[in-house]
């Protein structure tokens, strides 16, 4: 299976060098993701970490409701708590998740940062100063701009970078603002993602 | 690593802190201050943190400015209002058997969830016979704290909080407004004492029967966290009462057995 990069990537350079993907989503993040995360194979090897803005309560169902439907683990972040391979992690409503030196996860409760808490940018900046090159960012539906900046530390740190097609995308803003801030490695439907993804994640091709 | 220039700077520039200002900020947790760090730099038109380093070394004026970066000052009254709905239910009833309390609100920043707690005192009528202790590093935000004025703009969102968290009464009985601003109750504040107080250099200062300490240790590596939690321990009573923040736990620290959990959804934990 091949893709077409906009910046020239060809798939291969990045197969077995993924440690962790980032995820970032907004308005019509939860369907999205619904096609994203369950097509993750159990061998899918590196971690995953998302970011979707949801209103602000104690609890958070993301974690059941995803649980039931992947292959993969799912929990929500717990500060402190080491990033494990073929784990997906939820930020908590009302923190930022950030990566740490282990790497291992960190929780803030900072200010908003463009009116998000947890904040894609804060995310991704920190993931892309942990994992560097080893990090790939996703940039999915959305309804502003969060993610943008992130995204373009991930690309400063050597890391690969995918948008969801804005023409496929429920609300096409903030993939729109992302390819705004710079070019993406891959810009794809979320079917799409989902092959490239096990692609790199050391699963096998299915 | 991707930026092992920025980690050295980082990790000087704590110590240059420290060395010239007695403020201990190298057990906090990295991620979330290189952050804060990279946003100080920014605002003090520096390049790289060795410069900041440099401008803070050398205008001694500008460190309680970049105290304010180091320290986070993000609150709002009655956050969480289940944390404080759980408090009136589960802990106020036993609280009601001490003839006289003491409470130690430790980061208290400026004061939201000092007077969240007065407030709710008061309301269980528990205040008369109560001290709190409300503790920062920052004095900036101490003095903010004891004034005790919010803008008024925050002020829906404080309400909204208050009775959500079960408040018998209007939030407007407790504050006075003036000139786009409230001003919390003298009556409130006589039961307050604001104090400089670390929890990474400190000692246990009083014996306290709840200790209300939210979002703050994320902020602290695991060696700092249990520090702070020995205080907590050693400053609470027996079946004394300690509330963390909405995400934080006793998971992984050594203080743990010393803890029974009694609302864990708001984490509320007791001392054994």
């Amino acid at each position: 299976m091949d893709f077409e990069s906009p910046t020239g990537l060809s798939t291969a350079s990045f197969e077995g060098r993924i440690d962790a993907v980032v995820v970032g989503a907004s308005a019509g993040g939860v369907e999205a993701l619904g096609t994203l995360l369950p097509a993750l194979p159990r061998e899918f090897r590196p971690t995953v970490l998302v970011v979707i803005h949801q209103p602000r309560e104690r609890r958070s169902l993301l974690a059941d409701i995803f649980s039931a439907r992947c292959a993969l683990p799912v929990q929500e972040a717990q500060d402190k708590e080491p990033a494990q391979p073929g784990t997906i992690y939820f930020a908590p409503p009302d923190y930022h998740l950030l990566v740490d030196d282990g790497p291992s996860l960190a929780l803030s409760a900072d200010e908003p940062v463009l009116f998000s808490r947890p904040s894609i940018d804060v995310l991704f900046e920190s993931a892309a100063d942990t994992y560097g090159h080893r990090l790939a960012g996703l940039i999915l539906t959305g309804a502003n701009s969060d993610g943008a900046r992130g995204l373009a530390a991930v690309r400063q740190a050597g890391g690969v970078t995918l948008v969801q097609r804005p023409d496929t995308a429920l609300a096409a803003s903030m993939p729109t603002a992302a390819l705004a801030r710079g070019p993406a490695d891959f810009v794809l439907s979320l079917e799409q993602m989902a092959r490239l993804l096990r692609m790199m994640g050391g699963g096998h091709e299915g | 690593m991707a930026n092992k220039d920025l980690d050295i700077e980082l990790k000087l520039l704590l110590d240059a802190i420290y060395l010239k200002y007695h403020y201990d900020f190298r057990g906090y947790a990295m991620a979330s201050l290189k952050r804060r760090m990279a946003m100080a730099a920014d605002h003090f038109a520096c390049r790289t943190l060795s410069q900041l380093q440099d401008r803070i070394l050398h205008e001694p004026h500008l460190f309680p400015e970049l105290l304010n970066y180091l320290t986070v000052q993000v609150s709002e009254m009655f956050r969480d209002p289940s944390y404080f709905r759980a408090l009136r239910q589960s802990v106020v009833p036993l609280l009601r058997t001490y003839p006289s309390l003491k409470v130690w609100v430790a980061g208290c920043s400026t004061g939201e969830e000092v007077y969240s707690l007065a407030i709710l005192l008061r309301e269980e009528g528990l205040l008369e016979r109560t001290l709190i202790y409300a503790t920062d590093i920052n004095t900036q935000a101490l003095q903010k704290a004891e004034a005790g004025v919010y803008a008024v703009e925050r002020v829906a969102a404080f309400t909204h909080n208050h009775s959500q968290s079960g408040g018998h009464a209007s939030l407007s009985d407790y504050y006075t407004a003036a000139y786009g601003n409230v001003v919390f109750d003298r009556a409130l504040k006589k039961h307050i004492v604001f104090s400089d107080h670390s929890l990474a250099t400190d000692s246990v200062f009083a014996e306290v029967q709840l200790l209300s300490c939210r979002n703050v240790l994320i902020y602290f590596n695991r060696e700092l966290q249990e520090r702070a939690l020995g205080l907590f321990k050693d400053s609470l009573c027996r079946r004394g009462f300690l509330g963390l923040g909405a995400r934080e736990s006793l998971r992984f620290s050594q203080h743990a057995p010393a803890f029974s959990s009694l609302v864990w959804e708001d984490r509320i934990f007791q001392k054994v």
